[in-house]
């Protein structure tokens, strides 16, 4: 098997997201990337496809903050290759992502072949539309099944499940070559030691590939990016303990809540 | 008391392979086999690999079998078998890490709990997951002035190394506050690092993950040469275990010390302070860092007889034979994971102790202990009330106002 897994850095959450003064973009001061967590299980999917049938996985990321690491560790915890394509993420939006990966695999070096499964997570926070997967699947040509939580391999063929809503599972039988966005891998992604993944970063090497951004950006105009507003509507109660119980029964009741 | 590291015993770059050709390897040779590790082990029970057959299966050969089973994650770390050991083997801190740290590379899958807090130590510094810029926000609610090293611009003579437990979880930051004011009521002069200091990352090497202690341990380290101090002070007992028995190894110069050690050594100039009467019974219990690592019993058992009104009781176990938490070697991660296999919290076995001398007051000396014996009071009945303060917060109360 030829397995790709194209990794993501998006915005940490952990870190308060403050809005810059354009008004239209993340505060970058204390901004940090962390790997995006569909991403991260694509690699546990393509990780688990390799323990069974074999082959090479290999992991394809553009350039962002932080992102060298998170390449390393998907050496340690069993990416076959790492490859870093020298075109920042950053501002580039999401079809036009798709069209560098899409050259990217025109190359001769990464050429589709009859075995190939390429594996994006199957959305981002900054990504919710998901629309990586499809728009690189639509330039490759290939099939693709998204909000993917299940692969097997059969002959020339992959067999997928998806979640629906409802806990609904549909399963569905794709030809390979194809581009599958995951969701969830069949197992929790695997903790990789500290120790190994310096190690990996002391012998290992990053392949990087140059390439030449977009001239023309393909994204949604944002006009305005703002905090959520408090809608003001809270209602203090104020008072002794069992006064305070008693309007708030009171404004449950008024509610209809109880 | 366990002998001092010697770094002549073991050094940083043995591995298990070349483990018995050291002076501690060689030790584990003439292991009689007694079984006293094993029975005095709080989850000996619960282990296919006891720490007799851990020795017996290294110098057979058969390492890899332990390895391969889980039999280790059920190892607290607490420093029991070490310390009954007639040998005086290095179990605790040598052979035992050793071996875990294999599990962990062996293992596909841990229980998701502890990979999580590992995890967030190695990207944020801290167990919690919480942002690192957050760390020195508790120091806000002090009521003191609570210096930064980097803003001081000179040498201190004692740099304060809050840890993680009492720079986020909110009942640690109590043990922080009182900290704070003892350290102000005796005059110190001390500064902390604040956002920039990472957990010590005991956890790490007592533990299972070398690797993640390392670059926590080499983060502080060069973090410390950075600043000028006389001597590292720390309420987390786990954290001075590391400054301890580890981080020279890693470059540490400084003495290390924690509170309960610097507070006892500062006993008469803070005796008069400790005017206002608690008027409590407090048992005492003794942390596996504290005690058995480095037989630091006294010293605790001093500040609260120092108090006015404190009457100290004992409970069955007591200093050697304490009775571990369960928090240690990463057990703080794994409640869910020993639920899951039927075995007992060591805290809820802990607290009927507690429970049973009658004390107002468990008094405790690592800030793991707060939250683990809290919540084991939530579920082991008792009728009289007993309440969970740390030694240091029990001193700052006693402080006159």
């Amino acid at each position: 098997m030829n397995l790709y897994v194209l990794l993501k850095m998006v915005p940490d959450t952990v870190e308060e997201l403050n809005v810059a003064t354009d008004g239209k973009s993340l505060d970058s001061e204390f901004l940090r990337f962390k790997l995006d967590d569909p991403d991260e299980h694509a690699l546990e999917q393509a990780l688990l496809l390799k323990e069974k049938h074999g082959g090479k996985v290999t992991v394809v990321a553009l350039d962002a903050p932080e992102v060298d690491e998170v390449l390393f560790t998907a050496l340690a915890k069993g990416a076959d290759r790492a490859v870093k394509i020298l075109v920042n993420q950053s501002g580039l939006g999401t079809v036009a992502a798709a069209r560098v990966l899409a050259d990217y695999f025109a190359s001769a070096s990464d050429k589709i072949t009859s075995d190939t499964l390429v594996l994006p997570g199957s959305q981002a926070i900054d990504d919710l539309e998901g629309e990586l997967a499809p728009s690189l699947a639509a330039a490759l040509n290939l099939p693709f099944v998204g909000v993917v939580s299940g692969v097997t391999l059969a002959k020339e063929q992959a067999v997928v499940t998806k979640e629906f809503a409802g806990g609904l599972r549909g399963e569905f039988e794709v030809a390979l070559p194809a581009v599958l966005g995951i969701q969830s891998a069949e197992k929790p992604p695997r903790y990789v030691p500290v120790a190994k993944v310096r190690a990996v970063m002391k012998s290992a090497k990053i392949e990087t590939v140059d390439h030449t951004p977009p001239d023309r950006l393909i994204r949604l105009e944002l006009d305005r990016m703002y905090k959520p507003e408090a809608a003001g509507r809270a209602q203090m109660l104020e008072g002794a303990p069992e006064g305070i119980a008693d309007k708030l029964v009171e404004v449950l009741a008024n509610n209809s809540v109880i | 008391m366990i002998a001092p590291f010697e770094p002549a015993v073991v050094d940083k770059a043995t591995t298990l392979e070349t483990l018995l050709e050291t002076p501690a390897g060689k030790r584990m040779m003439t292991c009689i086999q007694c079984g006293t590790c094993a029975g005095t082990c709080p989850y000996g029970e619960h282990m296919d690999f006891s720490p007799r057959l851990v020795i017996n299966m290294l110098r057979g050969g058969f390492i890899d079998e332990v390895i391969k089973s889980d039999s280790l994650l059920r190892c607290v770390s607490c420093y029991a078998c070490m310390a009954k050991c007639p040998r005086g083997i290095r179990l605790t801190d040598v052979l035992l890490p050793m071996v875990k740290e294999q599990v962990l590379v062996t293992q596909s899958a841990m229980p998701a709990e502890f990979q999580k807090s590992l995890e967030n130590m190695h990207r944020y510094g801290n167990p919690m997951g919480e942002s690192p810029r957050k760390r020195a926000a508790w120091t806000a609610t002090a009521g003191t002035k609570i210096p930064l090293i980097a803003e001081v611009n000179r040498e201190v003579d004692v740099l304060w190394f809050v840890d993680s437990y009492m720079s986020f979880y909110a009942r640690g930051q109590d043990n922080g506050r009182a900290t704070a004011r003892l350290f102000n009521a005796l005059g110190v002069d001390f500064a902390i690092l604040g956002n920039e200091e990472k957990s010590a990352g005991e956890c790490g090497q007592v533990t299972w993950e070398s690797g993640l202690f390392e670059s926590l341990a080499e983060y502080n380290v060069k973090l410390f040469n950075k600043y000028k101090f006389q001597r590292l002070v720390t309420g987390d007992a786990h954290a001075y275990n590391a400054f301890h028995f580890r981080y020279p190894m890693y470059g540490l110069t400084q003495p290390a010390e924690h509170t309960a050690q610097f507070f006892a050594r500062h006993l008469d100039q803070l005796k008069p302070r400790l005017t206002r009467p608690l008027n409590l019974t407090v048992t005492y219990h003794d942390a596996c860092c504290l005690g058995r690592a480095v037989g630091s019993y006294d010293e605790p058992r001093a500040l609260l007889q120092a108090i006015p009104g404190v009457k100290l009781v004992e409970m069955v176990h007591n200093r050697v034979n304490s009775l571990c938490c369960g928090g240690g070697g990463g057990g703080m991660w794994l409640d869910t994971y020993y639920k899951q296999k039927g075995m007992e919290r060591l805290s809820e076995r802990r607290v009927k102790e507690a429970i049973a001398t009658g004390a107002d007051v468990l008094a405790v000396s690592c800030p793991y202990e707060i939250s683990r014996f809290e919540d084991a009071l939530k579920v082991i009945p008792h009728d009289k009330p007993i309440v969970v303060r740390d030694v240091a917060e029990l001193l700052a109360d006693s402080l006159a106002s």
